[in-house]
């Protein structure tokens, strides 16, 4: 007994010593079949929780989800509207801005018909200068042309006198022609210059030589008494050199006191024959004196 | 001695005074004379005779010294000299002197006055504008004519000198020398006026204040030919410096009168009127329009036409004014045929100034857009203004506004007929500018790019040596890239040796 229970304590201490072993392993197998019972507790709550979590969530994103939508879509209507209402804008302003060019800043047509009108214009400005040119011009040809008739005409008039006659043909009426010269035919038209005959002076310079205008001499400029007038005495003479009395107012002396009683004398002589026709004769030789 | 032999001394002196003077005067007519007459000091001589007692030797002395001053102006310095302008000054503007001293004094004034500006001061200096002034307001129309034209002669010379002359208040007595009925009085006056006006703005407006144009735009009609110059030339004179006046001028109603006169049978006549417009239409577009309205181009194209040699210049620097105040104008000018006409000008005139003048004009009309560069390049111009610039003997103000007028053409024209020739003979600044605008053109019109190659322009385009990286290389790429690379490489130079080169590399089979 006492061997059986020594042998029954050691199997017992043996049992001990092996539990004792592996006390440690199934201690940590048993803590690790417990904590993975555990886990899967609390993983299968963590579960539940994520689950509800991701239905709150799942709700909630789908709600500001749609209603970012909603805005998007709003936002996208509103975009195209605005580009819609910009293209008509555009179309409008095209056509305004198109009109607005043409009639104010550059009318293409009303340039075209300036010009047009332009080119009327010009051609009846070229036309009309033309016309007052030839007009001109004629005005001048038809003015020499008179001139030149003018000329032959006194030419002819000149020549007069080689009019031919039945008796005797002129010069310009010779037999051998057919028909007479032109000149011919002018002496024949016009009148004859009546000439007065004689070597007489062109009227122009008997004009002048009658109206001519006194050109007196120096002589008969200077006035009679001229010496007296401006004689100036010379400084250093003494003597006046005037003109002498005697000789030019008196031939000779006077006494008048001698003379107080006579009377004058008187003149004596007849006058002679010769001189009954002095001053009355054709010639002037008489009155120079 | 008795009194009469005295004084037939004296009447023998007299005589020989007369008869002195006289044969002076008229060997003074003849210009081969005066040598011998300065030489033997007549000068001295003939002042003595202007104080003499007798009048009509101091007419014909002062005569004398007038055709002898007249000549040259050694002569007339000799007059200034002797100190005879004082005398005749005083003589001039006493009451009592007899008409012909007056003028011949003034006559004397005038020839003195007439060579140089310090002639004409010294003149001024001794008072002669006062004594002209009085001898302005006699009745005799012969006086006045000599005074004007003195007057003329003297504000002729620089703007002191025409200072001088209004502030002696000379112009509104020329106004109304000009209404007088005597044809040279009125001639003498416009060209008096004429002298004054041209020097600066504030003269002009002086004249323009009297009341001038009116009278002047009156006398337009006026048959006398001479007339007609003066008056035109006063009026352009006038209507140079400024816009005001301009229009002043133009307000007168002279046009279309003024157009009749581009007509006259006196090319002189003609060269005013057409120099009066050209003034007229420098200044604005405005006044530029009035007279395309009017029709002044049209009539300004026919004179062209009709007339040869300087007279022409006028008329083509119109043209030329007209058209570079804007497009519109310029096709006006086009319109009314100008282009050809002034070809014409550019072929028959020989003259640099006036084949720069038309050059410049040419360039004027062409520049503003295609179209006026086409009608410019259809008239076959551009050969000609090629050769213009390149001709060795055309002087440097002809080349340079040659050069100019083709490139600001070429820059606007698309019209490539008429380019493709350019392209053989332009030196390369034109070159670039031809080159740009193929360039230009040839990507949009395939019809034209065929026609380029098929003239031989695409083989003239590649046989061009272009540094790379400069415009001219740009261009060319460009107009390579317009057509397919084997056209390109079949017209570049050296390409029948690269075909040859294959040859001697091929295996045959």
């Amino acid at each position: 007994n006492m061997a059986t229970l020594e042998k029954l304590y050691k199997q017992v201490e043996n049992i001990k010593a092996i539990a004792e072993e592996n006390r440690q392993k199934e201690n940590e197998a048993a803590v690790r079949i417990q904590s993975w019972f555990r886990g899967c507790q609390v993983r299968a709550y963590v579960s539940l929780l994520h689950k509800n979590a991701t239905s709150i969530q799942k709700i909630w994103h789908g709600l500001t989800a749609r209603a970012l939508f909603r805005q998007r879509v709003k936002t996208a209507y509103f975009i195209t509207k605005m580009n819609f209402y910009n293209k008509m804008a555009v179309k409008i302003q095209q056509r305004w801005r198109g009109y607005y060019v043409r009639k104010y800043v550059h009318d293409y047509y009303a340039r075209k018909r300036y010009l047009e009108g332009l080119t009327r214009k010009n051609k009846h400005i070229r036309r009309d200068l033309e016309e007052v040119a030839e007009l001109q011009w004629k005005e001048r040809e038809r003015i020499t042309l008179e001139k030149q008739e003018k000329e032959k005409n006194i030419q002819a008039q000149r020549l007069h006198f080689l009019l031919s006659t039945k008796q005797c043909l002129g010069v310009f009426n010779l037999p051998f022609r057919t028909e007479p010269d032109e000149t011919e035919l002018r002496l024949r038209k016009v009148r004859p210059l009546l000439v007065r005959s004689g070597p007489f002076r062109p009227a122009l310079e008997v004009q002048q030589q009658r109206h001519r205008p006194l050109e007196p001499s120096l002589h008969i400029i200077t006035s009679i008494t001229a010496l007296e007038e401006q004689y100036e005495g010379l400084m250093h003479t003494s003597t006046p050199f005037e003109q002498v009395a005697y000789g030019t107012k008196h031939f000779r002396e006077e006494h008048k006191e001698y003379l107080k009683g006579k009377k004058p004398f008187k003149t004596v002589f007849t006058t002679c024959h010769v001189f009954d026709k002095f001053g009355r004769l054709y010639s002037s030789a008489g009155n120079i004196v | 001695m008795s009194q009469r032999q005295v004084l037939q001394v004296f009447e023998q002196y007299q005589k020989a005074r007369t008869q002195f003077v006289q044969t002076v005067a008229d060997l003074a007519a003849r210009p081969q004379n005066t040598e011998t007459l300065q030489n033997s000091g007549v000068m001295s001589l003939l002042r003595p005779l202007l104080l003499d007692a007798v009048p009509t030797i101091q007419q014909t002395a002062a005569l004398a010294l007038g055709r002898l001053a007249n000549y040259n102006d050694d002569l007339a310095e000799a007059v200034v000299k002797g100190d005879i302008l004082p005398q005749l000054v005083y003589s001039l503007a006493e009451q009592n002197t007899q008409r012909f001293y007056k003028k011949a004094a003034a006559f004397v004034l005038r020839a003195v006055a007439k060579h140089s500006p310090e002639l004409a001061q010294a003149v001024v200096d001794c008072g002669a504008l006062d004594a002209l002034v009085i001898s302005l307001e006699e009745f005799d129309p012969g006086v006045k004519e000599a005074a004007a034209w003195a007057i003329g002669y003297i504000a002729r010379h620089n703007a002191q000198l025409s200072q001088a002359v209004v502030d002696a208040g000379v112009v509104p007595l020329l106004v109304l020398c000009i209404q007088e009925p005597e044809i040279a009085l009125k001639r003498v006056a416009a060209s008096a006026l004429s002298d004054i006006a041209k020097h600066s703005p504030e003269l002009a407006q002086t004249v323009v204040d009297t009341g001038a144009i009116a009278h002047l735009a009156q006398m337009i009609l006026n048959p006398d030919a001479k007339l007609k110059r003066q008056v035109f030339s006063a009026l352009s004179q006038i209507a140079k410096h400024s816009v005001d006046v301009a229009e002043m001028v133009v307000e007168a109603e002279i046009f279309p009168a003024a157009l009749v006169c581009l007509k006259d049978p006196d090319e002189y006549v003609q060269k005013n009127v057409a120099t009066l417009i050209r003034e007229i239409s420098k200044h604005t577009p405005e006044l530029s329009q009035i007279i395309v309205n009017v029709g002044g181009v049209a009539a300004v194209i026919d004179y062209l036409g009709d007339s040869r040699g300087n007279v022409r210049l006028p008329g083509i620097m119109m043209l030329g004014y007209v058209a570079t105040h804007s497009e519109n104008l310029a096709m006006a000018v086009i319109v009314s045929k100008g282009v050809p006409q002034l070809a014409i000008c550019l072929e028959e005139e020989q003259e640099d100034h006036i084949k720069a003048a038309t050059a410049w004009a040419f360039g004027q009309i062409g520049r503003h857009t295609p179209e006026h560069a086409k009608a410019v390049a259809v008239a076959n111009v551009f050969p000609k203004l090629l050769n213009l610039y390149l001709d060795t003997e055309s002087s440097e103000d002809l080349q340079v506004k040659a050069k100019k007028a083709l490139k600001s053409i070429l820059q606007k024209c698309t019209y490539l007929p008429a380019l493709e020739p350019l392209l053989y003979e332009a030196p390369s600044n034109i070159l670039k500018h031809i080159i740009c605008q193929f360039s230009k053109v040839l990507p949009h019109d395939s019809k034209a790019r065929r026609l380029f190659v098929t003239s031989g322009g695409l083989k003239k385009v590649q046989e061009i040596k272009a540094e790379p990286g400069s415009a001219i290389q740009e261009y060319i790429n460009a107009i390579n890239s317009c057509y397919p690379e084997e056209i390109v490489r079949y017209y570049s130079p050296g390409y029948s040796e690269t075909l040859l080169e294959r040859i001697d590399n091929y295996q045959p089979v």
